[in-house]
């Protein structure tokens, strides 16, 4: 019954991965002339990069039969589909479920975001939830950290490597100072960093596929969330720029620079 | 008056330790709270006596809450989490503060879910009690953000933009509290640190970061000899050479990988795509060596050396 049991659970186990439509990592991002935000409008976007490691990881356990089924959830206005379709269904998620905000440059918070994946995580019951450990937009590195509070999950977070043992997971996690190796129960949330995977890219036979694949539609108001911002922004500005200096003609010139004028050697 | 309003805050810092010592990065966020008034060190630890001893007498807290139990050993924020949401609900504080920290970051967004706040993370400066400034998009673009609706603000404080309190000058009361119990859910198995020998990439002292011009993987040795030369140096590099497996994605400086603010930083070979610079431009000296005289890397940096790269590192080894 051990074997039955392990073979039922492994084949039943489900992963939500959570992915979220940023300004791709290539573009210099310009403030509004408003100095409430950046220009998003004919700006380049994709899937954030940390969040394509989580689905490469969900994908890779469903490869070796640990997952039965990867469902990559996304938050965001309509333009989302395309990250559903060209990054997560791409790649290999089974399905996909996008929750919509009424437009593309709508923001809300990790505390709405942790609220709305929670509601989803009720409905569909998944063993894991895989997520970027943060996205390169608001670089608020929380979402993950809220969804497995408010489920009362334990949180593995930061994870450079992960092993699935039966109903635990082996996670080592990038610390300040090294790596920290924890056994953190299943169900649990997961925030990927750097190390953990490479991810590939999508080929077209793959993208093709993905627009067959099942997408469901969720308006975000029929989750009944309150998903107004807590913060108000007040002013968004361009960071100081930073002069350029001196050249200098040599390398013994740099290095005596860098020795008694900056001091830094 | 403004500052008087300010500091009529009570605030709780929540402190990272290694059962020794309070951390540097704590120091500087018990600072940090000290612009909303009194500060409240919670000290929670097994066999942490010696710490919460410690925490009082940093300048600045008044109090100290010392909470030691078996389920605080290695401060696992699926217990540290309910801890202080208990402690708030005893002592109601204005601000709970950690440092933005791997500690700090995993501990306040979970105490922010359960008390329903919006945390504020990464906050390089404290404007106002409800006002703070923070990062985003790797520091393109600088946000200014009020919290007037939460009750209490919840926030971690980037350890560089402070200055750490004095580890002397204060002298709290060290109270008990009861512990939160164990969530049961997580297990501590180990803290390995780096064996290299080599200095984290975030905290070292000088950085070496390498870019498509090194060419390729054998020919990053250069950097790894150079950076062995200079105390406390880390290697870095650029997406486009982790990209090209000349590296492992660990070194990639950017904003698709580290953040850093070394107090030198030494681009070689590396045209300083944008993404690249939003992950280095706050160090505090820029030097960098290339033979494109109109890569944009020389229009952030200090000193710049337009020469051949095989050349000028293992010259630069030599002189050090």
């Amino acid at each position: 019954t051990t074997l039955f049991r392990s073979i039922f659970f492994r084949s039943m186990s489900k992963a939500l991965v959570a992915v979220k439509r940023v300004i791709d990592y290539t573009v210099k991002v310009r403030v509004k002339p408003d100095k409430l935000g950046v220009v998003k409008d004919n700006v380049k976007h994709s899937c954030n990069p940390f969040d394509e490691i989580a689905v490469e990881q969900a994908v890779r356990l469903k490869e070796k039969k640990v997952l039965g089924e990867v469902v990559a959830v996304s938050i965001g206005g309509p333009k989302t589909q395309e990250i559903l379709r060209n990054a997560a269904l791409a790649m290999g998620a089974d399905r996909a479920i996008h929750v919509k905000l009424p437009a593309d440059d709508t923001e809300i918070e990790p505390l709405a975001v942790a609220k709305i994946l929670k509601a989803l995580a009720d409905k569909e019951k998944p063993e894991f939830i895989f997520m970027g450990k943060q996205a390169i937009d608001d670089d608020s590195c929380a979402a993950p950290q809220m969804l497995a509070a408010l489920l009362n999950w334990p949180q593995g977070t930061f994870l450079c490597d992960m092993k699935v043992e039966g109903k635990k997971v082996m996670v080592s996690r990038e610390t300040d100072t090294g790596v920290q190796k924890l056994e953190v129960n299943v169900p649990c949330v997961l925030s990927c960093d750097l190390r953990l995977n490479e991810p590939r890219y999508a080929k077209l036979p793959e993208i093709m596929k993905a627009k067959k694949k099942p997408l469901e539609t969720i308006d975000v108001k029929s989750l009944g969330i309150d998903v107004t911002p807590r913060l108000q922004t007040v002013e968004v500005s361009e960071p100081p720029t930073r002069q350029a200096g001196v050249k200098v003609a040599t390398v013994e010139d740099l290095v005596s620079k860098l020795k008694t004028e900056a001091k830094v050697l | 008056m403004r500052t008087a309003r300010f500091l009529l805050g009570k605030a709780l810092v929540v402190v990272e330790h290694n059962n020794a010592k309070v951390s540097p990065a704590s120091l500087s966020a018990i600072n940090a709270a000290t612009k909303f008034g009194d500060v409240t060190a919670l000290v929670a630890g097994k066999g942490s006596k010696a710490v919460a001893d410690a925490a009082a007498k940093v300048n600045g807290v008044k109090a100290v809450i010392h909470v030691d139990s078996a389920e605080y050993a290695n401060l696992l924020p699926e217990n540290v989490a309910p801890l202080v949401q208990k402690v708030q609900a005893a002592q109601k504080f204005s601000h709970i503060v950690a440092a933005h920290t791997a500690f700090g970051k995993s501990v306040i967004p979970r105490v922010a879910a359960i008390t329903d706040v919006q945390p504020i993370p990464d906050v390089i400066k404290i404007v106002d009690e409800s006002t703070f400034v923070r990062p985003t998009y790797a520091g393109n673009a600088i946000s200014t953000v009020k919290s007037t609706k939460d009750p209490v603000k919840l926030l971690t404080v980037r350890p560089t933009n402070f200055d750490k309190a004095a580890e002397s000058g204060g002298s709290a009361a060290v109270s008990a509290f009861d512990a939160a119990g164990e969530a049961g859910t997580s297990k501590w198995i180990s803290d390995e640190k780096d064996e290299s020998g080599k200095p984290d990439l975030t905290s070292a002292r000088v950085v070496v970061s390498g870019g498509r011009g090194l060419k390729s993987k054998e020919n990053f040795k250069i950097l790894y000899e150079l950076a062995d030369k200079i105390p406390n140096c880390a290697v870095g590099a650029t997406r486009a050479v982790v990209d090209a497996g000349f590296v492992s994605n660990d070194l990639q400086v950017g904003q698709t990988g580290k953040v850093v603010a070394p107090q030198l930083y030494i681009a070689v070979g590396l045209s300083g795509a944008i993404q690249h610079l939003a992950g280095m431009k706050d160090s505090k000296v820029i030097a960098c060596i290339n033979n494109d005289p109109d890569a944009p890397i020389f229009t952030v940096s200090d000193y710049g050396l337009q020469a051949d790269l095989f050349e000028a590192v293992p010259k630069m080894k030599s002189l050090l």
